[in-house]
């Protein structure tokens, strides 16, 4: 009940949190796609911030392992090819549609944008039939 | 700069959120794509972080500017078009084949496994692709 219910909350409320810090303090959506592709643009003066979310991120992460690395644990047995192309896809996709879970999905939806619900409820759509499909065929 | 250390800190709180809501786990986010097996946790995650930032937004933007910046740069375009639709329809395949999106495939990299070095390179090749290929592409943005 625990694992279901109050943890994705916290986590979900720290991720809310640090959105509005980056808004309160930097002024920025924080949407990973987004920071990711500024970075892919090198622009000048535009770097800083960006290369600096992507080192927080980093060692958020070191700190979780260090912590606990079962919150790492993928036990989905995709094959190689398979996540391959789930990358390319996120990518390719991501930068076409102008953000992710974190741009759209919290950020834009926050604010009630109509482009962020759109794109939420679209990917979470697409998101619905790839893995329903995938795990019905290999049943 | 202060702004590169809030954004750092924003980035270490945002990859422990991931964390322990269970995002860094692709078969908890698969289970909550999938209708055959369904695992409802993840809604709590959008539910809880759209819960704190919806609510502090407009409080934010009453501001005249970010404390640490000059201006607030959010996104003002809100007509939906083929590119968006288009866009986020591919983002969710790959979310829905491989189970992570950008945030949690970076928070995840410090486990060094293959699943996610190859996750993440793809992304990036994806990213790259696209932008090289956006002018050919016959879709309004």
């Amino acid at each position: 009940m625990e694992e279901m219910f109050l943890m994705p909350l916290l986590g979900g409320v720290l991720i809310g949190l640090a959105a509005t810090l980056m808004l309160f303090f930097n002024g920025r959506v924080m949407g990973v796609s987004g920071i990711i592709n500024g970075l892919l643009s090198y622009s000048k003066g535009d770097m800083g911030w960006r290369i600096a979310f992507v080192l927080g991120v980093l060692a958020g992460g070191l700190v979780l392992n260090i912590a606990n690395p079962e919150l790492f644990a993928n036990t989905t047995e995709r094959s190689m090819g398979l996540i391959a192309l789930a990358g390319f896809l996120v990518g390719f996709g991501t930068i076409m549609g102008s953000g992710c879970t974190s741009g759209h999905g919290v950020c834009g939806i926050s604010r009630f944008s109509p482009r962020s619900l759109m794109a939420t409820v679209t990917f979470i759509v697409s998101g619905i039939i790839a893995a329903t499909g995938l795990n019905a065929l290999f049943l | 700069m202060k702004q590169n250390l809030s954004a750092f800190v924003v980035g270490l709180i945002f990859a422990v959120g991931l964390g322990i809501s269970g995002m860094t786990q692709p078969q908890k986010v698969i289970g909550f794509l999938d209708l055959t097996a369904w695992n409802p946790s993840l809604i709590f995650v959008m539910v809880g972080a759209i819960l704190v930032h919806a609510a502090v937004y407009p409080l934010v933007r009453r501001r005249p500017s970010p404390l640490l910046a000059e201006s607030f740069q959010v996104p003002s375009r809100r007509e939906i078009s083929p590119s968006l639709l288009a866009g986020a329809f591919l983002f969710g395949l790959g979310w829905g084949i491989g189970g992570y999106c950008p945030g949690p495939a970076i928070t995840s990299l410090s486990s060094g496994t293959y699943q996610v070095l190859l996750f993440v390179a793809m992304m990036l090749i994806g990213m790259l692709v696209y932008r090289k290929a956006e002018p050919y592409i016959p879709l309004r943005k």
